[in-house]
C-alpha cells in the first residue's frame, strides 16, 4: 500500500482547485470585511493624518446624521422604484415576446442591447437628451407639453435616474422572464381555457403563480443591485440636487474619497453591508415559504 | 376570425415598435450626435444636416483614447480569463470532489456574494495603497479575478458540474485518467455552455467598472475608458457633447456588433445560467 491513494491523491487535487478562491476570498473579502468592521471604531482623517480610536462614536454619528437619512431615504425610493418598474416591464416585454409572432428575435435583441451599451456612455447620451433643451423635452413640446429640468429638480432627478438604469438593465430580467414563460405548460393554459378562464385571470392564476421562484430572484437581484449603481448616480446628478439622489453608496463615496473620512466611511461600509445581507437572507427565508415549487 | 388575428397582430407589433423606442434611439442618439457640429447638438433632427467627422480625431487629442482604450480592453480580457480558470477549478471540487472540510470553505468562498466589493473598497484601498499599487492596474485585475466578483461566478460553475452525469467521469477513470485529468479533459470541454455566460458577464462587469477606477487610478494614460468617457469637457467643466459621444460610440459600437451577430448563443447562454452579472 503506497501512501498515495487514490482517494488521498483526490483530496489533495480538491485542496489545490480551491486554493486560489479560497485565497481571494480570505485576502480581498473576508479580511478587509474585518477591517472595516475595525476602522469604523476610529477617526480617521486621511488628509489631518489622525487615526485614533473612539469605540461607537461613528456609530451615534450614523443615528444623528441627517445626510444619511436623506440619503436613505433617497435609497429606499431609488430601490422601490427600480424594482417595480423594472419587473412589471420585464413582465411586459416577456410576456409580448412570447406571443406566437414572427420577428421575436429582432424585438428580443432590441430590447436586449441597451445591457451591452457600455454604462458611461449610455449615461451620457442620456444626460444629453434630459438636458432641458434635449429631445426628451422636445418630444414632450411636439404633443405641447413644456418639460421640465429633468436633471435638476428633486423629484424629476429621482426619475431620471431610476427609468436610465431600468432602460439599461430591463433586458436581463426580460430575458429570464421569457424562460420562465417558455417552462409553463401549454395544456394548463388550454385545461383553463375551457373552464372560461379569461386571459387575465389565466394570467393571474397560472402563469404568475408558476413563475414565482423567478419573479422573487429577479426581483431580490434588482434591489441588492439597486445599493451598487454608482456610475450612473456620479456622471447624472451627482447625488443633487440637494440630496435628492444621494444613495447611500454615492454618499459612502462622497465621505470616504471626498472628504477623506475613512473611519465614518467604513461604518457606512458596514451599514451597506448589514443592508445586502438581511436582504439575502430575507430571500432565502422567502424562498421557502412563499414560492410555489423550486426548480 | 382570421381578420381579427391580423387585427390582433398589427396590434402587438405596433406596441413593440412603441415600446422600442427608448431602447433604441439612445445608441441612435449616441452615434448621430457624435458626428454632429456641437451648433447643432440640441437639434431634433435625427440625422446631422452637417456631417462631421473632426469630433474622433478630437478625442485622441484630448485623451490618450488609444492608450485607455488598450488598458480596459486588456484588463478585461485578463480578468475573464483569469475568472473562468479560477471559478472552473473551484466549482469542480466543491461540486464533484469529496473532500474533508469541504462544506466549510464552500460557506467561506460563498459570503464573497453577501458583501458587495464596494463595501470593502477603504481597506482594499488601504491595502493597494500599501503595497505602492495604487495608480496601476493590479487591483483592477487582482480584486475582480480573485475576490467578490468571482463567487457568483464559482457559483455558475459548481451547479453546472453538479447536474453532470457521473458515468462520463467514472468511464474516464477506468481508462486511467487522474483527477486534474478527468476535470481537464472531461468535465472542462462540456462546460463550454457555463464557461460562455461566465466569460460574458465577467468581461461586461470588468468593462463597465466605474468605482474602483476613479478610487485607484489619477492619471490620464492609466483611466479605463468609462473613467476616460467623463473627462472629455471644456475649460469651465461643461461637457462637450459631440466629443463625449464619439468617445461613447467608439466605446458601444464595437460589443453591440460582437452581440448581434451571437445574440442566441448570447441570451440564452445567459438564460440558462438563470443569474445575471
Amino acid at each position: 500500500m503506497t501512501f498515495w491513494t487514490y482517494r488521498r491523491r483526490d483530496n489533495l487535487v480538491g485542496y489545490l482547485f480551491v486554493a486560489p478562491a479560497l485565497f481571494g476570498s480570505l485576502t480581498f473579502v473576508l479580511i478587509p470585511l474585518a477591517l472595516v468592521g475595525w476602522y469604523s471604531l476610529n477617526e480617521w482623517n486621511v488628509l489631518g493624518g489622525t487615526f485614533e480610536f473612539i469605540g461607537a462614536e461613528n456609530y451615534q454619528q450614523l443615528l444623528s446624521d441627517e445626510k444619511l437619512r436623506d440619503s436613505l431615504v433617497a435609497t429606499a425610493w431609488f430601490a422601490a422604484g427600480l424594482v417595480v418598474l423594472n419587473l412589471s416591464l420585464a413582465l411586459l416585454l416577456a410576456v409580448l415576446l412570447n406571443q406566437k409572432l414572427r420577428g421575436t428575435t429582432v424585438f428580443r435583441t432590441l430590447f436586449f442591447s441597451p445591457v451591452l451599451v457600455s454604462l458611461v456612455a449610455w449615461t451620457l447620451v442620456w444626460q444629453l437628451v434630459l438636458q432641458p433643451e434635449g429631445s426628451v423635452n422636445g418630444l414632450l413640446g411636439f404633443f405641447g407639453v413644456d418639460g421640465p429640468n429633468w436633471l435638476r429638480g428633486d423629484s424629476t432627478a429621482m426619475i431620471s435616474v431610476i427609468v436610465v438604469q431600468v432602460i439599461k438593465n430591463v433586458g436581463l430580467n426580460m430575458v429570464l422572464f421569457l424562460a420562465a414563460l417558455q417552462g409553463v405548460p401549454a395544456p394548463l393554459y388550454e385545461a383553463a381555457k375551457i373552464d372560461g378562464a379569461g386571459v387575465w385571470t389565466r394570467f393571474r392564476r397560472i402563469t404568475i403563480p408558476l413563475i414565482s421562484p423567478t419573479i422573487l430572484l429577479t426581483s431580490i437581484i434588482t434591489i441588492v443591485g439597486s445599493l451598487q449603481v454608482f456610475a450612473q448616480i456620479a456622471v447624472l446628478t451627482q447625488g443633487g440636487p440637494g440630496t435628492s439622489t444621494t444613495v447611500l453608496i454615492y454618499y459612502l463615496y462622497q465621505q470616504a474619497f471626498q472628504f477623506h473620512h475613512f473611519g465614518y466611511g467604513a461604518t457606512l461600509s458596514v451599514l451597506l453591508f448589514v443592508i445586502v445581507a438581511a436582504l439575502t437572507l430575507l430571500q432565502w427565508q422567502m424562498r421557502r415559504k412563499w414560492v410555489l415549487h423550486e426548480r | 376570425m382570421s381578420g381579427d388575428v391580423n387585427k390582433r397582430k398589427v396590434a402587438l407589433y405596433g406596441l413593440l415598435c412603441l415600446l422600442c423606442v427608448p431602447f433604441v434611439f439612445p445608441t441612435w442618439w449616441m452615434v448621430t450626435s457624435s458626428m454632429k457640429p456641437i451648433s447643432e447638438i440640441f437639434s431634433e433632427s435625427l440625422l446631422p444636416s452637417d456631417w462631421t467627422f473632426s469630433t474622433y480625431e478630437q478625442v485622441f487629442r484630448m485623451q490618450p483614447f488609444g492608450q485607455q482604450y488598450w488598458n480596459s480592453l486588456y484588463i478585461a480580457v485578463v480578468v475573464t480569463i483569469g475568472t473562468m480558470a479560477v471559478a472552473a477549478l473551484a466549482g469542480y471540487a466543491f461540486a464533484r470532489i469529496r473532500f474533508p472540510g469541504q462544506n466549510v470553505l464552500f460557506v467561506v468562498v460563498l459570503t464573497g456574494l453577501l458583501i458587495p466589493s464596494e463595501v470593502t473598497i477603504v481597506p482594499l484601498f488601504q491595502l493597494f495603497q500599501s503595497l505602492g499599487l495604487t495608480n496601476t492596474h493590479w487591483p483592477l485585475i487582482i480584486v475582480p479575478i480573485f475576490g467578490a466578483p468571482c463567487v457568483l461566478a464559482i457559483f455558475i460553475m459548481r451547479q453546472f458540474f453538479i447536474a453532470l452525469p457521473p458515468e462520463l467521469e467514472e468511464a474516464a477513470r477506468m481508462d486511467g485518467l487522474g483527477r486534474a485529468g478527468i476535470f481537464y479533459r472531461v468535465a472542462l470541454p462540456l462546460a463550454r455552455p457555463a464557461l460562455g455566460a461566465v466569460a460574458i458577464f465577467t468581461f461586461l462587469h470588468s468593462w463597465n467598472l466605474y468605482l474602483e477606477p476613479i478610487v485607484y487610478l489619477s492619471t490620464p494614460d492609466m483611466f479605463t475608458l468609462p473613467q476616460a468617457l467623463t473627462q472629455f469637457v471644456d475649460i469651465y467643466g461643461g461637457p462637450m457633447w459631440n466629443v463625449q459621444l464619439a468617445a461613447a460610440t467608439m466605446t458601444a459600437v464595437p460589443i453591440l456588433v460582437v452581440f448581434v451577430l451571437a445574440q442566441r448563443q448570447f441570451i440564452e447562454g445567459l438564460a440558462h445560467t438563470g443569474v445575471k452579472g
